[in-house]
């Protein structure tokens, strides 16, 4: 029995999550000695395929190219799925928007308990979960004959290219009366992606409003680095929800995270704790995100943060 | 038309949780339960949508122990018309849940269904993707704004990366993220009104349904702690730390 892993793409780009789900799936083939096949659905799909076909490890891309999979809606993804699982002991997929939404219905139809974001494989059955917004990791185990996975991408190392996977057509084409896409309305960012930047620079209540997030730009721009928020900050309306790092928001895990004006809610410390440096500042020598950081930095975040972009 | 809403008790998210010394689980011994708060923001849409005339009756739901009828009267303040408790001391996971949902959606047949998107317990972010699936109905999950358009649902929903609009046929399950609104606080006389609101009590038995969880809990361990660092004096100090002992910046 093969490990099916869904690709995870936007506008016509293979999403870097996928490498590492299927980094997730050779450590179960490791222990399964299954092969890896992918599985990229959606309109027009055929250069996303090929860059799938170039990951390492994977035996076959599968492409399920037709109008029905379009935007990636939840009702016919899930129905694809439910009609190739019968070839598979595993489907994996990406702990993203996509893949949160498709694979619960796949799995319901199984009859099989999804193991939701894993962040270890220790066996083919069984897996290490963050619960509790990561406050406790839990280790279970699925007697399911089909086991239905989604994986958080920071948790594995991303698997090289220089593969060269068959790429093969899927045929099944299901119908969807029930949904309808109507349009998208996509932060337009030359930043790099949140969720796989490399430095992460972060602002929370701390930064008083919106226009004060400019003050971020500098040292972001200096550092390549993509701009998150907490959840304090969308709560209070100073950017989008799509900045927000936490437990209900991104999980990130760059090289170099800094929280600006965050005090450190246990919400936000599980969106950003697994960052390898962490850097705080904050006028609050008492705030929780001190206990986390690598390196702190009390004082006025609005003298500090000019200074530091100049002193990059 | 009829809304239906789950509410699940959980640790309340104010809680910094302990794992038992055994590691067998969380220790949930003498910790303030609450709402899931998820769960509070589908209550208050379902109340919105009655007090817009939208809706005509709101029905909320939960799985769990007998305490969690404590959740239930707090949905009943805020607003619910009645309540069902699936009672059941397993330990229930979202598969089990949904299950038991779509026995409650073929009864009591609502045009909509209204859901926390995860609960802050188990972060599964599962339930009402598998209820939809399970009922054959449509899903708008992560919602941030919905809006009733003759027998379809428009769902403002928050994906990776932006807003995306779905318009779903109904009967329809909606999940929520937090922007959907901001959740009421129940006020005294509510609560007390909630008190001779009618909530029914059933088992898994009786509806037909296996709620037991699926999966093996092996072990629950606390993470990793992380090791606070140090406090630099100034900019020029953190700068040179980045760059020569971190070595993460060049």
């Amino acid at each position: 029995m093969s490990i099916l892993v869904l690709a995870e793409h936007h506008d016509g780009h293979l999403a870097e999550g996928t490498a590492h789900v299927v980094a997730a799936a050779r450590q179960i083939a490791e222990h399964s000695g299954a092969d890896i096949d992918v599985l990229v659905a959606g309109e027009g799909v055929a250069a996303i395929a090929e860059a799938a076909a170039g990951l390492e490890g994977v035996a076959r891309v599968r492409v399920a190219d037709h109008a029905v999979y379009g935007h990636q809606l939840a009702e016919p993804l899930g129905d694809l799925l439910v009609a190739l699982a019968d070839d598979y002991s595993h489907v994996l997929a990406a702990g993203s928007t996509t893949g949160k939404n498709a694979l619960p219905r796949l799995a319901a139809l199984k009859g099989t308990q999804q193991i939701s974001e894993i962040i270890a494989v220790v066996s083919a059955d069984t897996f290490k979960r963050p619960v509790y917004a990561g406050n406790a990791i839990a280790t279970v185990q699925s007697a399911d004959a089909l086991k239905v996975i989604t994986v958080r991408p920071t948790a594995f190392d991303a698997v090289a290219e220089g593969g060269s996977a068959s790429v093969e057509a899927v045929d099944t084409v299901v119908d969807n009366d029930l949904s309808s896409f109507i349009d998208e309305k996509l932060a337009q960012s030359d930043r790099p992606e949140l969720g796989s930047a490399k430095v992460v620079v972060s602002g929370g209540r701390g930064m008083g409003n919106g226009e004060n997030f400019k003050l971020l730009d500098g040292v972001a721009d200096k550092l390549g680095a993509a701009i998150g928020a907490s959840r304090a900050a969308v709560d209070a309306g100073f950017v989008p929800n799509d900045m927000q790092v936490g437990q209900t928001g991104k999980i990130v895990a760059p090289d170099l995270y800094i929280a600006v004006g965050i005090s450190g809610a246990i919400q936000h410390m599980a969106g950003m704790k697994d960052s390898k440096i962490i850097v705080a500042i904050n006028k609050d020598e008492e705030a929780p995100i001190f206990q986390v950081a690598d390196y702190g930095l009390v004082g006025d975040l609005f003298e500090l943060v000019p200074e530091l972009e100049k002193k990059l | 038309m009829k809304v239906l809403v789950a509410v699940k008790r959980v640790i309340d998210y104010n809680v910094k949780i302990r794992v038992k010394p055994d590691n067998s689980d969380v220790d949930l011994t003498n910790v303030k339960m609450a709402m899931n708060p998820f769960c509070e923001i589908a209550v208050e849409e379902a109340v919105r949508l009655k007090e817009a005339g939208t809706a005509s009756e709101v029905v909320a739901v939960s799985i769990g122990p007998k305490a969690a009828q404590e959740q239930l009267r707090t949905a009943l303040a805020l607003g619910a018309d009645r309540a069902l408790h699936v009672q059941t001391d397993e330990r229930v996971e979202s598969l089990g849940a949904a299950r038991a949902l779509a026995k409650v959606v073929e009864e009591e047949q609502p045009e909509l269904m209204i859901l926390g998107k995860q609960a802050i317990d188990s972060d599964n972010n599962q339930t009402g993707q598998m209820l939809a699936a399970l009922t054959g109905r449509p899903q708008g999950t992560f919602a941030s704004a919905i809006k009733v358009e003759g027998d379809s649902l428009e769902v403002i929903r928050e994906v990776d990366g932006g807003l995306q609009t779905v318009s779903l046929k109904l009967p329809a399950i909606v999940t929520t993220d937090l922007r959907l609104n901001e959740p009421r606080y129940a006020k005294l006389p509510d609560i007390m009104k909630a008190k001779k609101k009618p909530l029914e009590t059933r088992t898994p038995e009786e509806m037909g349904v296996e709620v037991a969880s699926q999966l093996k809990l092996v072990s629950v361990e606390p993470p990793a702690e992380r090791q606070g660092g140090v406090t630099v004096g100034s900019v020029d100090e953190l700068v040179d730390k980045l760059k020569n002992e971190a070595k993460v910046i060049s």
